[in-house]
């Protein structure tokens, strides 16, 4: 009974998780702009998502036997694998991804600083929209517990 | 909360952003300057970037690995009538190009800017994010 109430706020608090993980991967490359031979990383958002809610369960096997393993930390195909409760990109770095070079430099650095400001912004405003969807489900569900 | 790090890679970011100002300030402020008695004039200076892993994965910050000369030559005017000139009349003064310093000093300043405002954005969401629920 409480899961149902709560899975939402679940769903929820993983996209929050992961939008502040995008958000330091964009810092990060607003910070090396001037630095010769970085190149920009991104987290592809939809399947670091698909990864840290249900479908990591289901999908990690097919993605552990496609990749030769890495997924949810296994080292091999038989390996049972971990629960995806935690959705920190410390043990699974493979959502980020090199961002493809609009304009080449001479110095190797793939920075686009339009691009990553505009990223930037776009995710703070999902990073706060998500933040407001917590808090309404959150005023929800103490109403429904009050009873008022 | 990993959020918090953002702090530290636009810190590190702002900090190597005005050292680099600061070598641009002193390229500037030499930018006229005449050899000394041994004939070594100033010479321009450059920070050199480096990125730094701070942490996790995901974030990298950046750290000012060496401050190198520039290895132009000095630049050498012909003045006779200057007390510094040698031999064949020539004065030799520092090898800095100040329209690149100007250049330099706007891409700096840019630079620094952009990240205090990373440092403005990810504060606000962690402060939004302390009052989550309220």
């Amino acid at each position: 009974m409480i899961t149902n109430m709560t899975s939402g706020l679940d769903f929820q608090a993983k996209a929050l998780v992961l939008r502040a993980e995008r958000q330091q991967v964009i810092a990060s490359n607003i910070a090396n702009a001037d630095t010769p031979g970085y190149v920009a990383r991104d987290l592809n958002f939809k399947e670091a998502m698909a990864a840290a809610t249900g479908a990591a369960s289901s999908s990690g096997l097919r993605a552990s036997s496609s990749q030769g393993g890495g997924a949810n930390g296994m080292t091999h195909a038989n390996h049972i694998a971990l629960s995806g409760s935690t959705v920190s990109l410390g043990g699974n770095p493979a959502h980020l991804a090199y961002t493809a070079q609009s304009q080449p430099s001479l110095d190797g650095n793939s920075v686009d600083l339009d691009r990553e400001r505009a990223n930037f912004a776009d995710n703070a405003v999902r990073f706060e929209a998500t933040l407001r969807f917590i808090n309404g489900q959150s005023k929800t569900i103490l109403s429904a517990i009050q009873g008022q | 909360m990993s959020m918090f790090s953002i702090f530290n890679v636009s810190g590190s970011a702002i900090s190597a952003q005005s050292q680099r100002l600061n070598v641009v300030a002193s390229n500037l402020a030499n930018a006229d300057a005449v050899a000394g008695p041994d004939g070594q004039g100033y010479k321009g200076r450059q920070v050199i970037f480096e990125t730094v892993p701070m942490g996790s994965d995901a974030s990298a910050g950046v750290r000012v690995s060496s401050v190198q000369e520039s290895n132009e030559p000095l630049r050498k005017v012909h003045n006779p009538g200057h007390p510094s000139a040698d031999a064949q009349g020539y004065v030799t003064h520092s090898n800095v190009n100040p329209v690149e310093e100007m250049v330099n000093m706007i891409s700096a300043s840019r630079s620094y800017q952009n990240n205090v405002e990373v440092m403005n954005t990810a504060k606000t969401l962690l402060l939004k994010t302390l009052q989550m629920g309220q």
